[in-house]
């Protein structure tokens, strides 16, 4: 398997430059006659298969949702970085770059983050140009915060509704496209193969929704922008349709598999309430701005916080850090409260949680900037709690977020199948092992709007291409394997749900391979995830037809895909036994409890090849070269 | 918790439906209406009996994917409330709630509690945007907005189109919804020089996509789960009749 990065060489501030000089251009007669397929419709996606319509190439492209307003990017909260400086508080292009090096801990490609730092500019032009209602000043420009562990206010939103607002405009975008007739849209469509012609990714197959049929779709080149894998662990701050499909049968048609077991665990989130729980739910972390963090300082301290005198918390954030205080990167963040809960000293009915408390921001701020800083976000949290954070801290605690890693890719978002790009949260590029406070949008619609874009008229205009036909023999092969699996899903007719092994599964890796993984651990993750999958296949049992509206299918299908990538993120965070960024091994630990990378043996992107049923995957090693951010031990204290 | 459910079952678009009554005891009043849905599933499933089919996804109020008539209330009883963020501590133990679909010519049932929403994407398809090429846009602050005329775009945009407006109108009119997108893009500076032809496309695809006309009735203000005001509609009005006016 060839790993060839293709970064450009040269100075890194002009290496984006370059390679937009050296890229070779589609004739503007002739990208109408090159068709892409776009799957997913997120920031990512949606950006992507707008602007390469405007561009005058024909995309398709797919969702699963019934509109492609819906996908997840339209939960993000916080906001979205850009290095303007228009705070005039010392950001540059530079700050970003180091920042987002420093805060992935080390594991992230050098010339990747660069440029997203220098793109992050561009988005917000972008955006504030489709109307997007950023939070303004009186005078009339654009406001600013800082946000999850930044020193400098980068941060641009619009309320708590970051993303729904930036992905309302590129959807609408996407529809303007639509309207002209250069994007057909085909939502309520399930991916569920990529189909591989001569070694380049020429189609895909879905599944229809709402009918039920296998169809294949052929193309010139596949685009997938299909999200994160943190419903892995059942309970996630992730839509509940959100999966691994997509970038899970790439991998199995032969696209690299980058450091699956990068995860992002988000410190603020409510905490589990009860067995039922579908999913949870994340608190914006730029609640910690003004929020304070604290639990009580005795174990087993049951009295209401508010009964619970000053002397007697424990700031642990802001006595342990003091310079970020409660500012802390998520990942140290997140690791802080599970371990003052495994002290015993968590708060709430089950002792998982820990108390943000608003009070001293409240006396001293007044409620009206609270309200008008957090409102919709008090709100959420009293609706799902029936409590109310004026007067009582809120609890919270940590959930799985965001997943770093994804499929491999090269510096022009290509992975390792010839015109198969990956884009967004699907790809591994950006953020190393931990990812920054309001980053996600940021690299979405950096890869959607001005990435991807260049680089697929570089592969097209580099490559003959041969006429491809859903009726030919590659596609139809893929469609009756498809189908097959459908069938076996269906006829297992056992006596447990989808949703009880996806529970269970999730629990697994929750506990062996989430906020912190140790080597006897996760092998025996590795044995339970295996019979646990066995009974799966044997066991679940699915109602319902294949050619009809069938939830419990579609659910099926990806939990099958779920047991699969499980298994490879156990491998993964077993062979790397280092601790670094969200992935922490408790073999790897400094004398108070910090992250502790190995540089000599770690510093390189693990990327997995599938090597058919039953076989151990094979691992190749990207190594990374830091050249401008030398790797140091990150400190936040 | 006790709750005793009578759900529109409906196998798929064109066939008859019917109202079923499942009693549901194993219910827990910090679930959400969505999870309580979960749990009757899990057990409609061991039963052997098709789970109900009901659109759902990020399960925080913001990605507009469920909703459903409680008791003939747009995403029930709770103001402001979708139903995925609707905890069952609202309603008494042994309650009987009825949930149907959203009713609407413009949007038909496709399965269950499920309808075909697809009339909103071609509304915002006919104008629901500003025509801003990727690459092209002047620096952010280049375009400086007064803050209130932001605030208000913002009430607006925040619109999340699940279609409780148009299922709780007795007219079953999209005007909350085609309002709110007129609205937000139209207080911008930015949405100026495709004001007009925006209202009135939008305006026209709305009526052909076969929704009732606005009586000013209210309702769908009422059950707006992102409290969208009625105020938009008269924005929507004096754009179209302006443009109208000026397009003669």
């Amino acid at each position: 398997m060839n790993l060839d990065a293709r970064i450009p060489s040269g100075p890194i501030d002009k290496a984006w430059d370059k390679a937009k000089f050296e890229m070779k251009l589609v004739n503007p007669a002739n990208k109408r006659k090159y068709e892409i397929i776009v799957v997913g419709s997120g920031l990512a996606g949606a950006s992507a298969a707008a602007t390469l319509a405007e561009l005058g190439y024909n995309v398709k492209c797919f969702c699963f949702q019934d509109s492609p307003r819906r996908a997840h990017s339209i939960a993000a909260q916080g906001g979205i970085n850009a290095a303007k400086n228009y705070q005039n508080d010392g950001d540059s292009i530079y700050r970003l770059f180091y920042d987002t090096v420093k805060g992935g801990d080390f594991r992230a490609r050098e010339a990747n983050v660069y440029r997203l730092a220098q793109i992050s500019v561009n988005i917000i032009d972008q955006c504030v140009a489709q109307g997007v209602p950023f939070a303004r000043e009186y005078g009339g420009t654009l406001a600013n915060r800082s946000f999850g562990g930044a020193q400098v206010s980068r941060t641009f939103y619009a309320r708590g509704q970051t993303g729904q607002q930036l992905l309302l405009g590129a959807y609408q975008a996407l529809e303007r496209q639509v309207d002209a007739g250069r994007v057909k849209m085909m939502p309520r469509a399930e991916m569920l193969d990529l189909v591989v012609v001569n070694g380049r990714a020429r189609g895909i197959v879905t599944r229809d929704l709402v009918t039920g049929a296998i169809e294949s779709h052929a193309a010139d080149a596949v685009v997938l922008g299909t999200g994160g894998y943190g419903n892995v662990y059942y309970l996630s701050t992730n839509a509940k349709g959100s999966n691994c499909t997509a970038i899970w049968r790439a991998y199995k048609r032969g696209a690299a598999f980058a450091n699956p077991c990068f995860t992002q665990i988000h410190p603020t989130c409510i905490p589990v309430s009860g067995n039922y729980q579908s999913k949870l739910t994340l608190m914006s972390e730029s609640l910690r701005n003004d929020g304070r963090i604290w639990v009580p300082l005795a174990k087993g301290d049951k009295r209401a916080p508010n009964e619970i005198p000053e002397a007697e918390r424990d700031y642990y954030l802001e006595r342990r850090y003091p310079s970020f205080g409660n500012l802390v990167p998520r990942d140290v963040a997140s690791r802080n409260a599970k371990a003052v809960c495994d002290e015993g000293r968590g708060v709430g009915e089950h002792g998982l949680g820990v108390y943000l408390d608003f009070a001293d921001a409240i006396k001293r701020l007044g409620r009206a900037v609270i309200e008008e800083r957090y409102g919709n976000l008090f709100e959420m949290y009293e609706r799902i709690t029936d409590e109310d954070p004026y007067k009582v801290p809120m609890r919270i605690y940590p959930a799985i977020h965001y997943t770093m890693g994804g499929l491999w890719v090269d510096y022009q978002l290509m992975s390792t199948i010839p015109g198969l790009f990956v884009i967004g949260e699907a790809n591994f590029s950006d953020h190393g092992a931990n990812r920054l406070g309001a980053s996600a949008l940021m690299q979405g619609l950096s890869d959607g709007y001005f990435i991807v874009p260049y680089t697929i008229g570089n592969y097209l205009a580099s490559e003959r291409f041969e006429k491809v036909e859903p009726a030919q023999a590659e596609f139809l092969a893929v469609q009756d394997q498809v189908a097959q699996r459908t069938r076996r899903l269906l006829n297992a007719k056992g006596s447990r749900t989808v949703d009880s092994f996806h529970r269970e599964l999730g629990k697994i890796v929750w506990d062996d391979c989430g906020m912190s993984r140790n080597a006897a651990a996760l092998t025996e993750a590795l044995g339970k995830i295996r019979a646990l999958r066995e009974e799966y296949w044997r066991d679940v049992k699915v109602l319902g037809a294949a050619e009809e509206i069938n939830q419990s299918l579609e659910k099926a299908g990806r939990v099958a895909d779920f047991f699969e990538l499980a298994e490879l993120m156990c491998l993964d965070a077993l062979d790397r036994d280092e601790s670094c960024g969200g992935h922490f091994r408790e073999e790897h630990q400094t004398a108070d409890g910090e992250a502790l990378r190995d540089d000599q043996r770690f510093s390189y992107v693990a990327a997995w090849e599938y090597a058919g049923p039953d076989q151990p995957p094979v691992l190749h090693k990207e190594p990374l070269m830091f050249e401008y951010v030398h790797p140091s031990q990150r400190s936040y204290k | 918790m006790k709750l005793i459910f009578h759900i529109w079952r409906q196998p798929a678009r064109n066939k008859p439906g019917r109202m079923v009554r499942y009693e549901h005891a194993n219910l827990n009043p910090d679930m959400s209406m969505l999870e309580a849905l979960d749990v009757l599933n899990e057990d409609l499933i061991l039963k052997g009996e098709e789970p109900v089919v009901f659109e759902h996804d990020c399960r925080e109020g913001i990605c507009g994917s469920c909703g459903f008539m409680i008791n003939g209330i747009a995403h029930g009883p709770l103001p402001k409330t979708t139903v995925c963020q609707l905890t069952l501590r609202h309603f008494r133990d042994g309650e009987e709630l009825v949930l149907e679909p959203w009713r609407a010519r413009a949007f038909p049932v496709l399965k269950d509690l499920m309808v075909d929403r697809s009339a909103f994407d071609r509304i915002i398809a006919a104008g629901g945007y500003i025509s801003i090429p990727a690459g092209s846009a002047p620096d952010g602050n280049d375009i400086l907005v007064a803050k209130d005329d932001s605030d208000r775009a913002m009430d607006a945009a925040a619109c999340i189109g699940c279609g409780a407006c148009v299922a709780a109108c007795p007219n079953a009119s999209a005007s909350l919804f085609t309002a709110a997108k007129i609205s937000h893009l139209g207080l911008l500076p930015q949405g100026q020089p495709e004001r007009d032809s925006r209202a009135l496309r939008m305006v026209k695809t709305m009526n052909a996509e076969s929704f009732g006309q606005c009586t000013n009735i209210g309702e769908c203000e009422a059950v707006c789960p992102k409290g969208i005001r009625l105020e938009v509609i008269a924005r929507m009005n004096h754009d179209f009749i302006g443009a109208s006016w000026r397009a003669r």
